[in-house]
Order: structure tokens, then C-alpha cells, then sequence
């Protein structure tokens, strides 16, 4: 396995009184592509920005290879940052920007104390590799404000990466570019990561863009830190209701754990592949609406009305009403608005959650419909009634 | 003019024409005609060699007191704008200050500060400086020299033109993104490094309109030289209102004296404005 570069220990972090970070402990692996991913205000840019060094932790430990770093100033960290607005230099061309970091870099050189400055042509050489590699050539003596979003957005990342850092540090480095852009930069960034085989430490808010990019998603939410996981477990396994919600689309039901394998939800018995609760512990179920079958009323495990389907082009997301709990189906099957349907959810479709701070603030889709005539004005709900 | 001339812009317009363009015409007219003849010459402009050395000086008075005021009102204003807001304002209104009380009242308490039995001169003697030089290098000197001399004059310039130094530089440093210093201690600057090839580059833009600011006043400046100088240090102020009002009665070389100036004075903030921008766009090294 990969070793150990960044550990964070019993970070916390206040302003003004106010809690930002709330005890994080967190270990980052070497190569990994980690992502912090929360709303705003969760802390994920404070906790990046004391990777960096740009700001003091009230109490805890950073460590870097394992020596402590907390008193080492951003200048002397193996470390680059992608600002969130690419901070580029706007008096200095592309090839200068470029070459920032390598103008400021020192190389031991036995005759002289402070080291020697790296040469022109090493520098040039560097430069110019990097701006190839980002598709950048030909651009060198262009004005940084000349340049595009997503061309200022890969100068901000070559000029990070000719210091070869063993880690990279990017703060929502995509949130100003529009979406197709956006796509193909996740795509680019993955690549280079693993192009260049350094650590990333990526924060965003957009929860597709993590799933798409990272080995490990650290989910954050009030300065704490929610779930750590890859991917997958965080997709499948999410810990409790605000990671349910954050991640992907949601039903969030209240049940009870009558024993091991088996929930009880509107007064019925599921099976499930949960265990480890005591018995009759009230918990929270997440059911993704993928994971929902439709049936034909008389063989469902419940039976709930359709209130509202919108068209997705890949499937139809459909709105059913049980018992007054509005859950969220995707299903390429069409239902019309009013019928009445009947579900069936196969046990790996099931994920029981211990009850948290979160519970019953998320995965109703009640206001959904509401939300969807707002969006769409009257005559979207009449297209809806015309369909059925 | 790119932009259409609104009716709100037309009483600034009658303005600039009655206040600007037609004393500029007027004044053209008079340096290219002769005093007694009013014929067409070029004599007023030839005649001027004599003066050669109130040119001289005061260019050399304007540029010592511009760049002692740049000397003091960059790290000045670079101070401040690293404060809290708390202390700016209190140090913008201090800055401000002087500057409300009248320009001839500020001069004048500078002449009774260094008068030779004025409040410096006073203060030595108190301190025993005097006796102190007498016992050192056995000169008995009861003041010093220092109404009347260059330096009285370059003093009183830096004096009143200082605010229009700190002021510009103040407010570019202190619209400079934060992320540009981040991001160069990022990439390996320290904090000498991070001044030098971000700050420094960065805040050219408000050097060059305080160097402006303060080196055009002051070149042409005649109250100043006339009270802090005495007399003894005439500038191109004193001399132009010579030849309007004074002794030496000629408004047409007064006038071909103006225009003289007028034109060194735009070919040097043009050579600045020029440097300025290169600096901005060719690579810092």
C-alpha cells in the first residue's frame, strides 16, 4: 500500500469565537487523489489552507512526511496551491508566470551558502515541457488576461506543478468555467495526476466532481468531518442522513432495526443485509431511487400514488406519495400522474443508518413537485397533465 | 471622445473651453509675439538662455523633493495598508490634516520653525549643541543656515506635496489581491522576494500618478521658494510672476516661460507614463 504523506491530528480552528474546524483527524496517502467536499462554510478550505500554510490552526498538528510542520511558512512547503481564482500574476506573461516559482527555487551549491539560482536553460526546459503538457505552447508571451478561463485555469496549474510538489493543493479550481468545460478539465486533471504521480487534496462542492475524480471523499459538513471513504462507500455505505443527501438523490425513511437483516418501515418487514443494531433501534433507511422496483400493485411491498414524473431523457423521475412521505423513483418505466403503484426493493437496495444530528432533516422529496412547477412555470404542470 | 457628450457633461465642457483651451490659445499667441510690435517672433523664446539656470534648479529642487517624498510616502503608505482599517482611518485623517488648514499658513509656521532664532535654532541651543561644537571644533556659531537655503525649499515642498505621494500608492496597495501575495509565497517567495517582484511591480500604476502628483506642483511652485528661499533660490514660479506682475514686467516672455515648462513637464510624464507601462508588461527580472 501507499505510504503516509499528510497526517492531520486534532485540528481545530475558530474565528471570532466561532468554530470552523471541529477536531479533524486525517491522513492522506502519497499519490491519492483526495477530495474534501461539503457545502460552504463546512471548512474544507480552511482545512486546505492549513495544509498550505496560509493559516494557523488554533490547536493540533500537521505533519508532512512525518515531521511536524505547523511552524514551516508556505515558501519552505513541498507544497503548491491552485487558487480558486487562479491568483496569476497579471503583470507577467504566461512563460514568467510559469516560471515563478522556478526563478524563486535555490539548488545546494557547495560554493555558495544560500544555494545556487537554477540555470535559464533548465528553467526554459522546465517551462516549457509543463506548457506543452497542459497544451499551453505557442501561448508563452501571451497577457494572463488574455487568456480564456480554462487557459488561465491550466497556466494557474502548470505554473503549481513545474516546482514538482508532493502535493498539489486545489481550491475549487473549476467553479468558474461552464459545464462541458468543466467536464473535460476533470477528465485532464485525473490524468495529470496520475501523469505526474503526486498527491492532489481537491475541495469542491459539487459532489459529481468528486465522485468522478477521487480515490478517497472526505465529506464535511459544520467543521466536522461526516465520511471517509472511496467513492463507492460513500455512494453505498453514506454514514448518516446528511451524507445520504449530499451524495447522490435520496429517500430517507424512519425505521426501526427489529433484529439483524430485518427493518421495519411503515409498519412493514424488509429484509436487508444490515446488521449490528440493537434490537428495535429506531434508524434511519436510505433508499436510492434507482434501487426501486415497479410493480403492479397486489405484488408490492408498498403502495403509494404518483404525483409527479418529469422526463430525464434517460429515465423518468417519478414522485409517489406513501402515506403522505414523498420518495424520488427513477425508473424507465412511464407511470402516469394519479395511478397507483406498487414497489419492491430488493435487500442490497436497503441501507440502515444509525440515527444522527441529520435525521429528519433530509431525503423527503414533499417539496419536490412544489419546486418543479416554480421552475417551469404553469405550463410545465400542464404538459405533465396533458401526458396522462 | 468616445462617449457622446451627455448635458450633464456640457457645463464642464464650456469649462475646459473658457478656463483651459482659451488661456492655453491666449498664452500660445502672447510667446510667439513680440512685446512692443506685436509681430509675429521667436526672440522671446531665444532670450530665455539667460534663465538657464532657474530652469536648472527647478527642476532639480522638483525632483529632489519627488523623490524624498517617494523615499518617505511609499513605505508609508505600505504600512498602512497592511493596518487595520481602525488605524488607516485614524492615519488617512492625520495624513489629511495639514491639508485643510491653508497652504501660505503652513508655509509661514515652517519659516518661524527655521528661522535662525526661530524654534530649531532654539531647541539646538537648549540641548547645548552649539556649545558642544564650540568645545569640538573651537567655531563659535550662535544658529544655523537654514531659512534661505535649497534645502529649506525642497523641505517645504516634500512638506506639502507628501500627502499626494502616500495617497495614490495607499489605495493601489491596498486594492492588490491578497491571492497574488498567496500565491507567490506559495511558489517559493519570501517576504523580500513577494515585495519585490509582486508588490513592488504592482503598485508602479500609483508611484507614477504621486510622482505626477507631486513633481508638476512643485516645479512650478513660486510661494514656496519665495518664503522658504528668501529670494536667494528664484524657480520658474518666481520667475513667471515676474513677468506678470513683477518688476521685470514682459506677460510675452512670462508666457514662452510657461510654455517652456509646460512642454518639459508632459515630455517627462510621457517618458514616465511610458517606462511605466513597459515595466508592467516586459518581464521582471
Amino acid at each position: 500500500m501507499s505510504k503516509e504523506l499528510i497526517r492531520l491530528q486534532n485540528l481545530c480552528m475558530a474565528y471570532d469565537g466561532e468554530t470552523i474546524l471541529n477536531n479533524i483527524n486525517l491522513y492522506i496517502n502519497d499519490k491519492e487523489f483526495l477530495t474534501l467536499l461539503g457545502p460552504s462554510g463546512c471548512g474544507k478550505t480552511t482545512t486546505l489552507r492549513i495544509i498550505g500554510g496560509f493559516t494557523t490552526p488554533v490547536s493540533g498538528d500537521v505533519f508532512f512526511d512525518g515531521a511536524r510542520i505547523n511552524d514551516v511558512p508556505p515558501h519552505k512547503r513541498q507544497i503548491n496551491t491552485v487558487f480558486q481564482k487562479y491568483a496569476l500574476f497579471p503583470h507577467l506573461d504566461v512563460y514568467e508566470n510559469v516560471a515563478f516559482g522556478l526563478r524563486m527555487q535555490r539548488v545546494p551549491d557547495p560554493n555558495n551558502k544560500r544555494g545556487a539560482k537554477l540555470s535559464n536553460e533548465e528553467i526554459d526546459r522546465r517551462v516549457m515541457e509543463m506548457l506543452e503538457s497542459v497544451s499551453l505552447k505557442g501561448f508563452e508571451r501571451r497577457r494572463v488576461d488574455a487568456l480564456s478561463g480554462g487557459q488561465q485555469q491550466r497556466v494557474a496549474i502548470a505554473r503549481a506543478l513545474v516546482n514538482r510538489p508532493k502535493v498539489l493543493l486545489l481550491d475549487e479550481p473549476l467553479g468558474a468555467l461552464d459545464l462541458k468545460l468543466r467536464k473535460d478539465m476533470q477528465i485532464e486533471l485525473k490524468r495529470i495526476q496520475q501523469q505526474v504521480g503526486i498527491t492532489f487534496i481537491y475541495v469542491t462542492h459539487d459532489q459529481e466532481e468528486a465522485l468522478t475524480m477521487s480515490d478517497t471523499i472526505v465529506i464535511m459538513d459544520k467543521g466536522s468531518i461526516q465520511q471517509i471513504g472511496t467513492p463507492e462507500d460513500i455512494y453505498n455505505e453514506p454514514k448518516n442522513a446528511f451524507v445520504a443527501d449530499f451524495i447522490g438523490e435520496s429517500n430517507i425513511i424512519d425505521g426501526v432495526m427489529v433484529k439483524d437483516k430485518v427493518v421495519k418501515m411503515y409498519g412493514r418487514l424488509f429484509p436487508c443485509l444490515d446488521g449490528g443494531f440493537a434490537e428495535n433501534e429506531p434508524v434511519d433507511v436510505v433508499i436510492r431511487p434507482e434501487d426501486i422496483d415497479i410493480v403492479p400493485v397486489e405484488q408490492g411491498q408498498l403502495t403509494g400514488t404518483v404525483t409527479n414524473v418529469t422526463f430525464k431523457g434517460m429515465q423518468y423521475d417519478i414522485i409517489v406519495d406513501f402515506r403522505g412521505f414523498k420518495w424520488l423513483i427513477q425508473t424507465t418505466d412511464h407511470s402516469p400522474v394519479g395511478s397507483k403503484i406498487g414497489i419492491k426493493i430488493d435487500p442490497d437496495g436497503i441501507h440502515v443508518m444509525k440515527k444522527s444530528e441529520y435525521s429528519g432533516m433530509f431525503g423527503d422529496y414533499s417539496s419536490f413537485s412544489d419546486e418543479y412547477d416554480e421552475l417551469n412555470g404553469a405550463d410545465g404542470a400542464e404538459g405533465q397533465g396533458d401526458e396522462t | 471622445m468616445k462617449r457622446k457628450l451627455s448635458l450633464f457633461a456640457l457645463p464642464y465642457a464650456v469649462w475646459l473651453a473658457l478656463l483651459v483651451v482659451i488661456p492655453l490659445v491666449i498664452m500660445a499667441v502672447y510667446a510667439f509675439t513680440d512685446s512692443d510690435s506685436s509681430a509675429a517672433t521667436l526672440e522671446n523664446f531665444t532670450d530665455m538662455g539667460v534663465y538657464a539656470s532657474v530652469f536648472v534648479r527647478s527642476f532639480r529642487l522638483a525632483a529632489i523633493a519627488t523623490l524624498i517624498c517617494l523615499l518617505i510616502g511609499y513605505p508609508a503608505a505600505y504600512f498602512m495598508a497592511g493596518e487595520g482599517p481602525g488605524f488607516q482611518r485614524v492615519a488617512l485623517a492625520l495624513i489629511m490634516l495639514p491639508m485643510w488648514m491653508n497652504f501660505l499658513l503652513r508655509t509661514y509656521s515652517w519659516m518661524s520653525i527655521l528661522e535662525n532664532n526661530g524654534l530649531l535654532n532654539q531647541l539646538f541651543q537648549k540641548i547645548g549643541l552649539f556649545s558642544l561644537i564650540a568645545s569640538v571644533s573651537g567655531q563659535e556659531i550662535e544658529s544655523f543656515q537654514m531659512l534661505r537655503t535649497p534645502g529649506a525649499v525642497a523641505l517645504g515642498m516634500v512638506y506639502n506635496y507628501l500627502p499626494f505621494m502616500i495617497l495614490p500608492i495607499y489605495s493601489v496597495i491596498l486594492k492588490l489581491d491578497k491571492n497574488l501575495l498567496e500565491a507567490a509565497r506559495d511558489l517559493g517567495a519570501n517576504s523580500a522576494q513577494v515585495f519585490l517582484r509582486v508588490i513592488l511591480p504592482l503598485s508602479l500604476p500609483g508611484v507614477l500618478s504621486g510622482v505626477t502628483m507631486v513633481f508638476v506642483p512643485s516645479v512650478s511652485t513660486f510661494a514656496i521658494s519665495r518664503l522658504l528661499g528668501g529670494g536667494t533660490q528664484m524657480m520658474l514660479g518666481d520667475l513667471i510672476e515676474q513677468q506678470f506682475l513683477g518688476g521685470a514686467y514682459n506677460p510675452h516672455l512670462g508666457a514662452a516661460i510657461s510654455m517652456v515648462m509646460m512642454v518639459i513637464v508632459v515630455l517627462c510624464m510621457a517618458l514616465m507614463n511610458h517606462f511605466g507601462e513597459g515595466e508592467e508588461q516586459a518581464v521582471m527580472l
